[in-house]
């Protein structure tokens, strides 16, 4: 599903030139759950964001579903991510004027999607995170739990091969934490890819598999015994 | 553009950001209800001064006598000038081509009578051209004809308020009317812009006059409009050909002063125009540097609204919106906004001066008003300006980086 070959990603720091990605070679394959784990400044944000097409490696193949990503202008990118990827964050980013159906909507907007049928696939979604009856609630009026929940289901809606989570509990408590992963886990087990970046040790213990980066490498690619969070919930 | 979805989108963004919407309406809006407002008042002012012409139609030229004051060819001075019906006919028959009305006038004064109310008015006798020259509007009945000429009838037109003086609530039409112990048939009822006095008026045919009172060809005016095709120069030089013609028939000196007077409103009117002109332009650039701040407002308030937005656009974009879809919202957005507020300031404006009226006479503002012209050249530079104001803010939406923007707490 994604092949990454000798990727490197400097950043331009006034004068400074700071080497982020050192040449990585990696490759995930359909319906694995992998934890990228590193401290701050290991580069897994970075290594997300060029898997995501949200930003550009300097040098290295990427390869996703066999798709070469490589200078793709932005309404090519913009393509891509809708029909590729989805995306779950830290702070959420749901749309705060937009009610939970909507905002799961959004992404089957971009892909022209008859309303009516965009309804009816949020729906769908909101309901497969147990969501259904917030539906028509804002943002503001949702719990953080409930609000990655939303987002997940939004990442999900467009029907993507890859799901990327960037700190998809980092900004929960633990319970709260285990309950999307349980989510996470339940997706990965329908067969969807997925790809969750985490410092937390219990989180990626989760995953079935943990790629360990630090200063801009990978030192580590272990498959571990999948943690169900369902057992903590 | 004509996307279903997409306006709905936009009718959801703006409907949940009222404030920013309201505050980008209201620049524009106020912008246009100023513009719209200062050409009306600008109008109002141009209306005023055209007005103190139309009394008349603008192209009259008056021929008056007097008295001569220099000593010409063996005769006195101090000489009273006598026009004539042949002075009148000289007129027809010389200038033909030039001469578009041509009427002369008889002045006199009358008490008339109908039942128990009586008033003493100024009449005038005059040929049936007259009307024209002076604009008269016919409320009732007809205005003086040929016939009543020929046949010197006693038939005589009266102004709206002699009517209202003496008549009350009757009908003067075809009732009969004693001036001066003489009974005179009306048949026509007028009014005229100039003012109460020249609706205190009694007109009648100038040969009846003269066959009434000293069966003689006196005249006392002559007021002719030239023919419109010529121009300023041309009709300033006719006025100085007729003056010329007038005081070679009478034996004036050519620079005696006071014997002819010969004057027209082409000089006045040419040099008025020249201000109204400058007036004009003055009022036409404030109200389009009013437009422009408008505009410029809008842009600004857009711009803000990008930044203000720039998470959101970051995840519309991670979702899968590409540059061309930002774009296109981010314009239909502001001209929405701009097309919707700007009109709504237009409206509002031709409210506000319908309501000035003619409230702001005394102040040289008369019936304030825009035209339709302007309102359609207005609605295209809303929609233009809306365009405008929102092209920059959005392609810089369109460059936002999703990360960047995301990382945009």
């Amino acid at each position: 599903m994604i092949e990454i070959k000798d990727l490197h990603k400097s950043y331009q720091m006034g004068s400074n030139s700071l080497h982020v990605l050192k040449g990585i070679n990696f490759s995930v394959k359909e319906g694995e759950l992998v934890a990228i784990m590193g401290s701050s400044g290991s580069g897994k944000s970075t290594l997300l964001n060029i898997l995501g097409m949200l930003d550009e490696a300097d040098t290295g193949s990427y390869f996703l579903d066999e798709v070469p990503i490589k200078g793709l202008n932005e309404t090519k990118a913009a393509q891509y991510r809708n029909k590729f990827l989805g995306f779950v964050f830290q702070s959420f980013n749901l749309i705060n004027y937009k009610s939970a159906l909507e905002n799961v909507a959004l992404p089957l907007y971009y892909q022209r999607k008859k309303r009516k049928e965009r309804t009816e696939k949020a729906m769908e979604y909101l309901g497969k995170v147990s969501l259904a009856e917030w539906a028509t609630h804002l943002p503001s009026e949702l719990s953080g739990g409930q609000k990655q929940r939303v987002a997940i289901a939004r990442a999900l809606a467009a029907d993507p091969k890859v799901l990327l989570a960037d700190e998809p509990t980092g900004a929960l408590d633990s319970k709260t934490s285990y309950e999307v992963m349980d989510i996470i886990q339940g997706i990965n087990d329908e067969g969807k890819t997925i790809l969750v970046v985490t410092h937390e040790e219990d989180i990626a213990n989760m995953c079935k598999r943990i790629v360990h980066l630090k200063d801009g490498v990978i030192v580590e690619d272990k498959p571990v015994e999948q943690v169900r969070a369902s057992q903590y919930v | 553009m004509f996307d279903r979805d997409r306006w709905q989108e936009i009718f959801e963004a703006i409907g949940k950001n009222k404030l920013r919407t309201f505050l980008s309406g209201f620049t524009v809006a106020l912008g246009i209800l100023i513009f719209t407002i200062l050409l009306g008042l600008g109008n109002g002012l141009l209306n005023s001064f055209l007005n103190s012409f139309v009394d008349d139609a603008q192209n009259v030229i008056f021929i008056r006598a007097g008295r001569t004051s220099k000593a010409f060819k063996g005769f006195q001075e101090n000489r009273k000038i006598q026009f004539e019906n042949e002075d009148f006919e000289f007129i027809n028959s010389n200038y033909f081509g030039k001469v578009e009305y041509a009427t002369p006038r008889i002045y006199r004064n009358g008490l008339a009578k109908y039942k128990k109310e009586s008033g003493n008015y100024s009449i005038r006798a005059v040929h049936p051209d007259h009307q024209y020259l002076e604009k008269t509007i016919m409320m009732k009945g007809r205005y003086l004809n040929e016939a009543d000429l020929v046949e010197r009838t006693k038939n005589i037109v009266i102004g709206r308020l002699i009517e209202k003086d003496l008549f009350k609530n009757e009908n003067a039409l075809g009732k009969n009317l004693d001036v001066d112990g003489i009974a005179y048939k009306i048949v026509g009822v007028f009014q005229d812009s100039g003012g109460d006095n020249e609706e205190r008026i009694l007109y009648m045919p100038y040969k009846t006059v003269q066959l009434l009172f000293g069966n003689n060809e006196d005249l006392d005016q002559i007021n002719i409009s030239y023919n419109m095709a010529m121009d300023t120069e041309q009709a300033i030089a006719f006025s100085k050909k007729i003056e010329e013609d007038f005081k070679k028939k009478f034996n004036v000196s050519p620079d005696d002063q006071s014997a002819i007077r010969v004057r027209s409103f082409v000089e006045d009117i040419k040099e008025t125009m020249v201000i109204l002109g400058g007036i004009y332009a003055l009022i036409f650039v404030v109200g389009i540097g009013t437009l422009i701040s408008g505009v410029i407002g809008i842009g600004n308030i857009m711009t803000f609204s990008i930044k203000e937005r720039t998470k959101e656009l970051g995840i519309r974009k991670a979702l899968g919106a590409s540059p061309k879809s930002i774009i296109a919202m981010v314009l239909q957005e502001s001209v929405l906004i701009t097309a919707v507020a700007g009109y709504l300031g237009l409206i509002l404006g031709m409210l506000i001066l319908k309501l000035i009226g003619n409230s702001l006479e005394e102040f040289f503002i008369l019936n304030p008003k825009v035209d339709t012209g302007v309102i359609v050249v207005a609605t295209i530079t809303l929609i233009l300006s809306g365009l405008l104001a929102g092209y920059i803010p959005a392609r810089r939406a369109a460059k936002i980086k999703p990360i960047i923007a995301l990382r945009d707490e």
